[in-house]
């Protein structure tokens, strides 16, 4: 019997199999194969939604546990576990929601080996929803790690000039702090006799060994999230990836890291977390105000964005280690609210790349007089990456900053500049590349957004702005799970 | 123990040692090899191999050979092994005008030392498994004898294997001059008496000709040269069976006879282990060569083997196993890809030749992708689990065994370099001009061990833990 979460994992998988018995039985340089491969992508990602919107109707809100659970005995004495408790359950709606929308934001930007970009894109869905459903650590780090193949091929294949370096460079630094965690991984199994998860979540491990397993996971948790300072791989692979590998990495990969910290780092070694409180919330700040500096001084759009990602991660990391409910709520809701919003601006940024071939801010000026609609989409996004009340960004960074207050005044006041700083650059690319007088001859021709991308744009604008006026809708889904977490924390740590 | 027992023990040796002799006899008055030939040799060794599985277990020849799970085991992967490489060779050979029908002889000559290695009782039948196993590999490195680098390959390999069999020797008759016996269940007792000097002398000698037959660092000079010189599929060959033969032998010796010194010689091995691992991730780096390239990274993948090994008891021998026996069809596989392609008649054996694979043959580049991935060691790659098997054993051992884990696994990322930039050159590169058709025997090979890579999570990986789990129970520490 396949249970929905096992359904919804491997759902990609089935459109892979579709598009390679396609890939073989007719010609693979046919224009209508490609083509045949996007619908069948796209469907196929529609209806892992669809599947992942089933689960989250389904999902018992009232239940701190996990839910859907399976397990299967497989090999060596591991298990095959899946289930989503309230703090996995929306990453993998907010995963399969990213999805089609990536797909077709690729429509027609890719062009070639349409085939082979479609198939690694389903597999990253697989193995991006099974991080999230993964209820065993083996197969978590399975999942975890697999993601690297498809991202790297995505980077390097369809990506932008310095394409190989930025692939190369984003392997081998998430894989650095992968195979510590996998030291880690296989040490709780040994010390604790499992590698189910839930059952660690209770197992309690000895403070001195906490701080060495707390280390290997945080080596890998901090690549990915990206912490600063090993942030420095996420501007290249942002700037070199095409605009829906952007999407998939600031969406949801970014993510994988603080799920990791809420899920893991945590609740499994909360000494270690507590210990280490005052590392993360300096490294947190510094990320705020540095990387908001770095990013105003940037002239690409795409490389400004990403900067910005790594200061909204800040706010995450430092809601989680907070260990109160507003900091943890907060941390949830703003990567829940980032990967909708990081996702838009890159779509943006996409947008006016697929026209003019070119992201240097300088090139651009005046886009408002062409395209009304598009200056339009791109302020609210701006506006909700600033925080604007009223759209999602605010509700992240107000709570997870109220909860660090209760934590540490210095660090909320510190990293309250963020919040300006976070207006100064977003704003000013804003003015730069919208407002004024077109100057560029070159974008005298340039066209507003046509029917797919306004379809791309309304999911995303009806998302932010839900989130942001209703934001009670994921916190009654997520507060059993997170109010458990709070109270297993602060219990451990007393 | 009567004659007839030892004899039945003796069976799979027996088999190939007479269809050796046969099929040397028939071949002298043939000339090529047939088809007919070919099959006869592989149902010499499917005959072994049933033998082998099906046969009684014990002790016979007054110890001299082992008949236990883990030599069941290793050798029915090793004769496994041996009839991939009979098929994949000949066509080879055939193909460049050099087939001769010694190749089969030598190979099944090759079976039999390596079977003899895995079933070794004492430090007499040690050295003769090891030595035949040896000298037909010598002839098979050379075995294109017009070629001036598989001249160069054999001469180097024979010179210093040569020399690491002396080493070997020399070590053993240490040992038996120290201990009073060339068995290892009397060398055990003495060990545990209190292993004086002279015996881990002795043992040390050991090690370093052991490890110069599974090529771990310092003692890895030949073995990028032999892997550039030989036959593309012979290195397959190499690469995998005689390796794990090498290691089961180690294990075997390091649990059976020294397990009362293993505070001793792990430490030797730790060290083995750890230049290994260096040794193949940063050479490797500066590797144009895809079989020198690979050559290293048996070297570091060795390394890996050994931390399993360093960790000692079941679970180290288990993860030794599971780590060779993977590692064997990754080879197997990556090398029958590299034989199956060709560009305008000449060996694909340069990075750039790769350039634009995906492009022109994506099922083998695919499967070349699969291989490098998992000799990588990432998931769901077979190499993932070999990897996971040797450092769950490292971590358990616990003392300073944890720490090397940790260190040969930050290697692997150094390692990981070189295996991306195969991927980007396949992928990414744009291709210099049109490949040959792929000869379907290698294309297969290829494909089946890939699935094997791929699919090991579901299948074949669940049949082989629970043999690998027995295989080490049996191997026990006195």
């Amino acid at each position: 019997m396949i249970g929905i979460l096992s359904l919804t994992t491997f759902a990609p998988l089935l459109g892979v199999i579709a598009i390679l018995a396609l890939r073989f039985a007719g010609k693979p340089d046919d224009p209508r194969t490609a083509s045949a491969a996007r619908w069948i992508a796209l469907a196929t990602t529609l209806a892992t939604l669809a599947l992942s919107a089933l689960v989250v109707m389904k999902f018992n809100a009232a239940d701190p546990g996990f839910q859907f659970t399976e397990n299967a005995n497989w090999f060596a004495g591991l298990h095959y576990r899946m289930g989503v408790d309230g703090i996995s359950v929306l990453f993998v709606l907010l995963t399969a929601f990213l999805m089609p929308i990536c797909i077709l934001a690729s429509w027609k930007s890719i062009e070639t080996r349409v085939i082979e970009y479609m198939i690694a894109f389903l597999v990253l869905e697989t193995l991006v929803i099974g991080v999230f459903c993964a209820l065993d650590l083996i197969l978590f780090y399975l999942f975890f790690e697999g993601q690297l193949i498809p991202m790297f091929l995505i980077i390097g294949i369809w990506g932008g000039k310095n394409r190989v370096y930025a692939a190369f460079k984003f392997f081998l630094y998430t894989l650095l702090g992968s195979v510590l965690m996998l030291a880690a991984i296989l040490a709780m199994i040994l010390i604790a006799h499992t590698s189910s998860i839930p059952e660690l979540l209770t197992f309690k491990f000895a403070p001195g060994v906490q701080t060495w397993l707390w280390l290997a996971f945080f080596a890998s948790f901090a690549v990915k999230m990206p912490m600063w300072p090993v942030h420095t791989w996420l501007p290249d692979a942002h700037v070199e990836a095409p605009t829906a590998g952007s999407v998939i990495l600031a969406g949801i990969l970014l993510k994988m890291g603080g799920y990791g910290f809420m899920r893991f780092s945590l609740p499994m070694f909360p000494n270690a977390s507590w210990e280490f409180q005052p590392l993360i919330f300096a490294l947190s700040v510094i990320a705020i105000v540095y990387t908001s500096l770095v990013a105003f001084r940037q002239t690409d759009i795409k490389k400004l964005i990403a900067y910005s990602s790594v200061a909204h991660m800040g706010f995450v990391t430092m809601g989680i280690f907070s260990g109160n409910l507003q900091g943890e709520q907060g941390a949830l809701f703003q990567m829940l609210s980032h990967g909708v919003i990081s996702g838009a601006l890159f779509l943006c940024v996409g947008v006016v790349y697929d026209r003019m071939h070119t992201r240097e801010i300088a090139f651009y000026g005046g886009l408002v007089n062409r395209m009304p609609i598009y200056a339009a989409v791109f302020m609210l996004f701006t506006m909700g990456n600033v925080g604007l009340p009223g759209t999602s960004g605010f509700v992240g960074e107000i709570l997870t900053m109220t909860g660090v207050y209760g934590a540490s005044t210095w660090t909320a006041v510190v990293a309250a500049t963020g919040v300006i700083l976070s207006a100064v650059y977003a704003l000013s690319l804003y003015r730069r590349v919208v407002f004024g007088v077109i100057t560029n001859p070159a974008l005298n021709t340039i066209g507003d957004l046509e029917t797919r991308e306004v379809l791309i744009f309304a999911p995303l604008i009806l998302a932010t702005l839900i989130l942001g006026l209703q934001p009670n809708l994921v916190f009654q889904l997520t507060n059993a799970s997170v109010e458990h977490l709070v109270a297993a924390f602060s219990a451990a740590t007393r | 123990m009567d004659l007839n027992f030892g004899l039945s023990i003796a069976y799979p040796e027996i088999i190939l040692a007479i269809a050796a002799l046969v099929l040397l006899i028939w071949g002298a008055f043939q000339g090529k090899p047939s088809a007919l030939f070919t099959i006869a040799a592989l149902a010499a060794l499917a005959a072994a191999a049933v033998a082998a599985a099906v046969g009684p277990l014990g002790r016979a020849f007054a110890g001299g050979l082992v008949a236990d799970p883990i030599a069941v085991f290793a050798k029915v992967v090793i004769y496994a092994a041996s009839a991939i490489a009979i098929p994949l060779g000949d066509r080879w050979l055939a193909k460049r005008g050099t087939d001769r029908f010694e190749y089969a002889v030598l190979i099944i000559l090759a079976a039999l030392g390596m079977g003899m290695m895995a079933s070794a009782g004492d430090l007499i039948s040690l050295y003769v498994g090891i030595e035949l196993q040896s000298l037909a590999l010598y002839i098979l490195a050379a075995f294109q004898r017009d070629d001036a680098k598989a001249s160069e390959a054999g001469l180097k390999y024979f010179v210093l294997g040569a020399l690491s069999s002396g080493l070997l020797l020399y070590g053993a008759s240490l040992i038996y001059g120290f201990a009073g016996s060339t068995k290892f269940d009397v060398i055990a007792t003495a060990v545990h008496a209190g292993a004086g000097g002279g015996v881990l002398f002795g043992l040390v000698f050991l090690i370093c000709g052991l490890a110069f037959k599974v090529s771990a660092a310092p003692f890895h000079m030949w073995t990028p040269d032999v892997y550039e010189g030989a036959p593309t599929p012979i290195v397959g060959f190499f690469a995998g069976a005689p390796k794990l033969a090498a290691m089961v032998l180690f294990a075997r010796v390091l649990t059976e006879a020294f397990g009362g010194a293993i505070d001793q010689w792990r430490q030797v091995v730790v060290l083995l282990a750890l230049a290994s691992v260096a040794v193949g991730a940063f050479a490797g780096l500066a590797q144009k060569n895809l079989k020198r390239l690979w050559a290293y990274s048996s070297i570091a993948n060795i390394g890996y083997a050994l931390v399993g090994l360093a960790a000692g008891g079941q679970a180290g021998v288990q993860s030794m196993l599971m780590f060779m026996v993977l590692y064997t069809v990754d080879v197997t596989g990556f090398f029958a890809c590299l034989a199956a392609l060709s560009r305008e008649g000449r060996p694909m054996e340069t990075m750039d030749d790769f350039a634009g694979l995906m492009k022109e043959r994506p099922g083998l580049c695919l499967a070349m992708t699969a291989f490098s991935l998992s000799a990588l060691g990432l998931p769901p790659f077979t190499g993932f689990w070999a990897k996971f098997y040797v450092f769950k054993a490292a971590i358990g051992a616990g003392g300073y065994l944890p720490a090397v884990a940790v260190a040969a696994l930050v290697g692997s990322v150094v390692a990981a370099f070189y295996y991306l930039r195969l991927i980007k050159v396949m992928w990414l590169d744009p291709a210099p001009g049109q490949t040959d058709a792929p000869p379907v025997g290698a294309r297969y090979v290829a494909y089946a061990a890939a699935l094997f890579a791929i699919a090991a999570l579901l299948g074949p990986l669940t049949l082989i833990d629970p043999l690998a789990q027995a295989a080490a129970a049996a191997l026990n520490a006195r």
